[in-house]
């Protein structure tokens, strides 16, 4: 189903999705960047913002355009919105008689729909989906929130200059995984729904047929953020490269710049480590279990009985290479990247995954998927 | 393990400093009740209780050893001690006053004080694990109160105090923040900083300095080319890596690589 909402209608959307009891998250500036945020009415979107990104740099600039999503991302994926950065599993009391009792912490979460999401930022949910609901091993807390989610895509019209979804597939246009998904034009949106909740909600908004003009706009829309990326990976499989140059020069050479910080994993959609602890109150009658975001750039990431396995920058930098481009697709069946260019933008020193991986593989990545 | 049987005994013994992790014990308010509840208290001059001598379970240290008179008396509170732990950026690398470590201090005191002859000092200020075993190290310029009753917390469990040495940005990212060195060109230090203090200072929107001392495995050099290459002079560099933590070896690298 596919329909045209005129721009002066747009505000309907956000109205009938709190009418049914959605709270809504849409992309506000917020500190000098663009992230989600409450959202009630569309003049709260980034109206005429644009971003301008390059490994280690992002910088907003307000045009005279009209448009709510002339921009490419900002350093939050939804990835906070289904994986806790920091959360409570359980709590333990200590009763009168010295025993103890174990309760279970379940978030409580609210129907939540998020406007504006990216076509990158949905494989990698995708991707988060696949591990955090491996088989039996559900994860309530995610599974939760993942639940409760609404989603309304919007395609990319202007990649950053650290975009390179297109070489992974999985942009810069929203083909699955969301309910609604908006294309922008000047005077309004192409809205396709693809759930039938999306249907439900698209029929009852204001919207006109899609015109042949919409469509070619569209088409052209399209194809030039398709040409404005010009940054992409050796292949969409690495491994057997990136394996067979374990040794390889580049390791050390990045090292050498690395801080070793875990912004890179922090900010990809797709990294899901996390380290869990222990809070205990003072008179030690309760103690709180808590999960958050971990990194493999963190020693405790590789702390094995006493010593640290990959202690030095080196081997965390090629763990997190190897892993996220090589031995994801054993686990995941692709790459555990989608391309959204974060890792590049928020390094503080700038440096820049692609290039790295390009020149550790050479030219013999293998092309296929 | 502590036995619990008699309430477990605690001294709080202040050395080179300016009394601010005292402070921060004392702001711990209701905790600072809890504490007391938990532990006998015979020595924290800032809340009365005197009794420098005492013989007790745990020891926080405040301050850096920088005359005679405190290396001698360090030594005592080792010996009256079964758990030491050094309290903020004085007692774990010297803090602000081990900046004199590097020029001719005595030359400055000549310079600055009317009668010189009353200054004795030794030639550097140094932290606590410098001269004696230390059990604990508790980073930060003040020191986080919460931070010390978890530290207490485990010793009174007989388990070892987490050392969570992580990058400042690793709880940075936890919080939502926006990096203000990626967005705005801030120079911050989070990157080489360990975690600690709740991520204060990006949180209000301005860069860290460092106050939490060196994290694991930090590249002081990467990130001091990266300020450089951002226009930051030698000085300024040197400023900001040596500001709290001139006496830690992992700054001091990042406060003298690059150009003028
Ligand atoms: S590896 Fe980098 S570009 Fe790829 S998904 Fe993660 S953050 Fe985005
Ligand atoms: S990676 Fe693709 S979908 Fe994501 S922001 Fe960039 S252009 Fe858009
Ligand atoms: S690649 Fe960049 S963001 Fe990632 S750990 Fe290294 S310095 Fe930090
Ligand atoms: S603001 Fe500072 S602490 Fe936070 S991510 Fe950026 S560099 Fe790290």
């Amino acid at each position: 189903m596919e329909r045209f909402l005129p721009t002066a209608q747009f505000q309907r959307l956000i109205n009938l999705l709190r009418r049914d009891g959605y709270d809504c998250v849409g992309p506000r500036v917020r500190d000098g960047a663009i992230v989600y945020g409450p959202l009630e009415r569309v003049e709260e979107l980034p109206v005429g913002w644009h971003d301008e990104q390059r490994p280690g740099h992002y910088r907003l600039a307000r045009g005279s355009g009209r448009r709510f999503f002339d921009w490419a991302n900002g350093p939050e994926a939804l990835k906070p919105l289904t994986f806790a950065s920091r959360e409570v599993l359980w709590t333990v009391v200590r009763d009168g008689q010295g025993s103890l009792r174990f309760c279970e912490e379940v978030p409580e979460v609210r129907p939540t729909a998020v406007i504006g999401v990216r076509a990158c930022d949905i494989a990698a949910m995708h991707l988060q989906d696949q591990h955090f609901g491996y088989r039996e091993y559900q994860d309530p807390y995610y599974n939760r929130r993942r639940r409760a989610l609404f989603l309304v895509a919007v395609d990319c019209a202007r990649p950053a200059s650290t975009c390179f979804c297109h070489s992974t597939g999985d942009g810069p246009a929203a083909h699955a995984g969301f309910d609604i998904a908006l294309t922008e034009l000047d005077d309004g949106f192409i809205a396709r729904a693809r759930s039938e909740r999306g249907r439900d909600l698209l029929a009852e908004l204001p919207t006109t047929e899609v015109t042949p003009d919409h469509h070619a706009a569209a088409g052209a829309q399209h194809d030039a953020a398709v040409a404005a990326q010009t940054r992409r990976l050796a292949g969409r499989n690495l491994k057997a490269s990136l394996f067979a140059h374990l040794d390889h020069p580049e390791w050390d050479a990045v090292a050498g710049r690395c801080l070793s910080c875990g912004n890179c994993t922090a900010v990809c959609p797709t990294c899901f480590c996390h380290s869990v602890g222990d809070t205990t109150e003072l008179d030690g009658r309760r103690s709180t279990h808590h999960r958050q975001w971990d990194s493999c750039f963190s020693a405790g990431h590789s702390y094995m009985h006493s010593f640290v396995v990959r202690d030095q920058t080196v081997l965390r930098y090629r763990q997190w290479l190897t892993h996220k481009l090589g031995t994801w697709h054993d686990q995941y069946g692709r790459s555990g990247c989608v391309g959204c260019g974060r890792c590049l933008t928020w390094c503080p020193v700038g440096i820049d995954m692609v290039e790295t991986a390009n020149r550790i593989c050479g030219g013999d990545g293998d092309a296929q998927p | 393990m502590i036995p619990t049987a008699a309430r477990p005994t605690l001294a709080i013994h202040k050395f080179s400093s300016c009394d601010g992790c005292q402070l921060a014990l004392l702001n711990l308010g209701e905790g600072l009740l809890d504490l007391a509840r938990m532990v006998d208290i015979r020595h924290f001059v800032e809340a009365g209780p005197m009794d420098e001598e005492a013989s007790v379970d745990i020891a926080l240290v405040e301050g850096c050893i920088s005359t005679a008179e405190e290396a001698e008396r360090i030594r005592r509170v080792r010996a009256n001690s079964r758990y030491l732990i050094a309290i903020g950026a004085c007692a774990t690398s010297g803090g602000v006053q081990a900046l004199r470590n590097l020029h001719d201090a005595g030359a400055w005191t000549a310079d600055i004080y009317a009668h010189p002859q009353y200054i004795d000092v030794l030639a550097n200020a140094t932290s606590l694990a410098d001269r004696v075993r230390v059990d604990c190290e508790l980073y930060g310029c003040p020191v986080n109160g919460h931070q010390v009753l978890a530290a207490v917390r485990s010793l009174l469990s007989g388990v070892t105090p987490l050392n969570d040495r992580d990058k400042l940005c690793a709880e940075c990212k936890r919080r939502h923040n926006v990096c203000v060195m990626v967005a705005r060109g801030l120079p911050c230090m989070g990157p080489v900083t360990a975690t600690g203090c709740g991520v204060l200072c990006p949180t209000l929107g301005r860069d860290c300095y460092g106050c939490y001392g060196p994290a694991e495995n930090v590249n002081s050099a990467a990130l001091g080319r990266q300020l450089e290459a951002e226009g930051m002079s030698k000085e300024a560099r040197a400023g900001r890596f040596l500001f709290i933590h001139s006496n830690a070896p992992e700054f001091a690298s990042g406060g003298s690589s690059g150009e003028d």
